[in-house]
């Protein structure tokens, strides 16, 4: 390379100091570091001590771990599909003319950019089983009115069903780009070969949409199974751990029992989990994933 | 590359030094200039929260006049968020000089080798029993800063209209039974008696009823027992009978203090800090000691001051937690406002507590500490109480029988003490 190039690397790399170093203090010496501390046992307080691989096989034998990750996969099967299915009917939606499009827009994204502490409390208001908006509506219908947050069987889908509203805003944004990538002629072929409405969208347009629904779904399942904000303010994951999922168990583990090296070692097998899901995702795309 | 060590290196170096400058403006901030001659202690604390915090100044105001070369920060925390955080503070060593620590967390805070050890302690204050609990292995490393017990609140109005005989001092848990089922009315959304499902109340229940919750040696728990299992039952079978159930809201912060204070409780087993919040109660309402099984225990619980043994000003601070613990400005603070009980050796400072307004039968709180229960203790403290907790929790909303709940207890509560 000439010595110009050299000067325009060191440029390069000048320009992305304010997040490589950001990158490397706070994702990847933490990384590193928690794979050691994953090794001992540590109260945050104590010196360190060497346990090996201890936490791993006790962690793999603890029902606990079976619980959380038994609560974060029902979490992923009730969020996706509903985040998926609201996001992409409203990119349908908004993608035709009709008056006040922009508004609509916006409206649907402001939830997305809103502090999940915020959304998270909101919801837990709106749900309050004795006296929120949702069980008096419920009241009024003469439907029964379930426990939310307080019964352990409504917590999750509690969790669940303020989750996709947040996210809806999220998922119809790059639904809406991928369909106005479909070329209009592809459409219009279509049509005159007279393939109905309904032919047109199974036929064309989600194929065609296959490559923005892989990253929807690639992206939602990796946020999926990091689930923690809205279960931490909304439930706290119970009651009596019912709603209790990884990162919250991640959570617990080292600021509620002090146990930081189980805690670490956790979070290596969520992320391991996380990495072979990914992988598998990746690897089944080029069956179903079509690029125009 | 020479080239490239020379003409790239420059900007990069540039960037790091940017970037450490920013980081080291950001920690400057931390770092309070002494002023001259002056110390400052920094007091860590979760009892002042809601409701007291003008009397824990009035407390520190006493300190600075008596002390002008000492001044004394406050930080108080929610209870909820109190040990979350101060554990964290102690990990990342922004803790205060002193803090306060309750008696179920002394065990694991001396266990981490976090607390100063108190040298030179005049013992003469303090009731002694209280001094002791602040005590591991021999040494001083904390003082008892107040203490507090539960009693039997109930609504004497809805006593009257449902013409039950109010609660006496020799109650038993049958007696509160038959008088929860004739007061609870579900049709006007009424309930008899509100008692929290939890480790803190079984291990009440469990003395009452004439059980030992960790062996002698307390390497093993013994709460598996006929009386754990008496006592367990006791607790569970109200949930849904004569009080509300988990699914109702039952164990989400306030629910218990707000169905009191709305009129819709008639019998709660509730605290002693408790008393100023119910002041402006629209209804008549009184204290008893709580009933007992085959013998009375009601709960005691003691919160302590301690030093933090990563403090730089350890003899002011605990200058400051002796005074905090000890001085008459903090025992007037605590009558005036019906706080927790000042932990002084001397009754005769208490006296003025009997006659100091809401509820009438203050005596109660006294005849109390006459049969009182520690909880149980161990290092792994937090884990304990939320295992004991959740498997009643279980029992209660039916998940499980309470002798299963109760056998997965002790083996989860024996894991935490092997």
């Amino acid at each position: 390379m000439n010595r110009r190039g050299w000067r325009n690397r060191g440029w390069v790399l000048f320009f992305l100091l304010p997040s490589a170093i950001p990158l490397v203090l706070f994702t990847a010496v933490p990384m590193v570091s928690s794979a050691w501390v994953s090794l001992h046992r540590w109260n945050l307080i104590s010196p360190m001590e060497w346990v090996g691989l201890d936490n791993y096989t006790e962690l793999l034998r603890d029902p606990a771990t079976r619980d959380v990750f038994a609560h974060t996969l029902l979490y992923c099967a009730g969020y996706l599909p509903l985040v998926f299915a609201g996001g992409l009917g409203l990119a349908l939606l908004l993608n035709q003319r009709m008056p006040g499009r922009a508004f609509f827009r916006a409206a649907y994204f402001l939830p997305v950019v809103t502090s999940w502490v915020v959304v998270a409390l909101v919801w837990k208001w709106l749900l309050n089983p004795s006296s929120g908006l949702v069980n008096s509506l419920l009241g009024a219908l003469g439907a029964p009115q379930p426990g939310w947050w307080t019964d352990p069987a409504w917590a999750l889908p509690a969790v669940i069903l303020a989750s996709a509203w947040k996210d809806l805003g999220f998922v119809m944004v790059i639904m809406l780009a991928g369909l106005q990538a479909i070329p209009q002629d592809v459409l219009e072929a279509a049509r005159t070969d007279g393939a109905s409405a309904w032919q047109r969208f199974w036929r064309v347009t989600l194929p065609l949409l296959s490559p923005s629904t892989f990253f929807v779904v690639v992206i939602s399942l990796i946020n999926g199974f990091q689930v923690f904000d809205q279960v931490y303010v909304m439930t706290g994951g119970g009651p009596s751990g019912s709603s209790q999922v990884v990162v919250g168990q991640i959570y617990d583990l080292t600021f509620r029992y002090g146990r930081a090296g189980e805690a670490s070692a956790l979070s290596w097998i969520l992320f391991a989990v996380i990495l072979l899901i990914t992988a598998v995702q990746v690897r089944g795309q080029r069956r179903w994933v079509h690029y125009a | 590359m020479r080239s490239f060590v020379r003409r790239a290196a420059v900007p990069v170096i540039a960037g790091l030094v940017l970037a450490l400058a920013a980081c080291s403006q950001g920690s400057a901030t931390r770092a309070d200039e002494p002023v001259a001659g002056k110390t400052t202690v920094r007091y860590m604390n979760f009892s002042a929260n809601d409701g007291h915090e003008k009397d824990l100044d009035a407390i520190k105001a006493a300190f600075q006049t008596a002390n002008p070369d000492i001044t004394v920060q406050i930080e108080t925390l929610p209870y909820a968020d109190y040990f979350t955080k101060l554990q964290t503070a102690v990990a990342g060593g922004t803790a205060g000089d002193a803090f306060e620590l309750n008696y179920e967390n002394f065990v694991t805070y001396t266990a981490n080798g976090s607390l100063a050890e108190l040298k030179d302690v005049d013992a003469a204050p303090y009731k002694a029993s209280l001094l002791e609990a602040f005590k591991a292995d021999g040494k001083q490393y904390g003082l008892p800063a107040s203490f507090s017990n539960v009693v039997l609140f109930y609504n004497k109005d809805l006593f009257k209209a449902a013409g039950v005989a109010p609660p006496t001092a020799s109650w038993t848990w049958a007696d509160e039974q038959a008088a929860a089922t004739k007061l609870t009315n579900k049709g006007k959304g009424v309930w008899g008696d509100y008692q929290p499902i939890s480790f803190f109340e079984f291990y009440k229940a469990l003395a009452q009823a004439g059980g030992e919750f960790l062996a002698p040696d307390k390497k093993s728990s013994t709460f598996n027992s006929d009386a754990g299992r008496k006592a367990a039952e006791f607790l569970v079978a109200k949930a849904g009978k004569t009080m509300p159930t988990e699914a109702q809201g039952a164990g989400t912060p306030d629910f218990d203090s707000k169905l009191f204070k709305d009129g819709k409780l008639a019998m709660w087993h509730s605290g002693i800090w408790m008393f100023s919040g119910l002041a402006d109660a629209k209804f008549d309402w009184d204290i008893a000691v709580e009933p007992g099984d085959t013998t009375k225990a009601s709960a005691m619980f003691t919160n302590g001051a301690v030093v933090s043994a990563a403090s730089k000003n350890q003899a002011a601070a605990q200058k400051w937690v002796t005074f905090l613990t000890s001085s008459d400005d903090m025992v007037k603070a605590r009558l005036a406002t019906s706080w927790e009980l000042p932990p002084v050796a001397d009754t005769d400072k208490v006296a003025s507590y009997l006659t100091a307004g809401k509820p009438a039968n203050r005596q109660a709180v006294f005849d109390s500490l006459d049969a009182t229960v520690l909880p149980p203790v161990i290092e792994r403290q937090q884990e304990m109480q939320d295992a004991v907790t959740k498997e009643l929790s279980a029992a209660a909303a039916g998940r499980k029988d309470v002798a299963t709940a109760l056998a997965d207890a002790q083996k989860a509560v024996d894991k935490l003490l092997s």
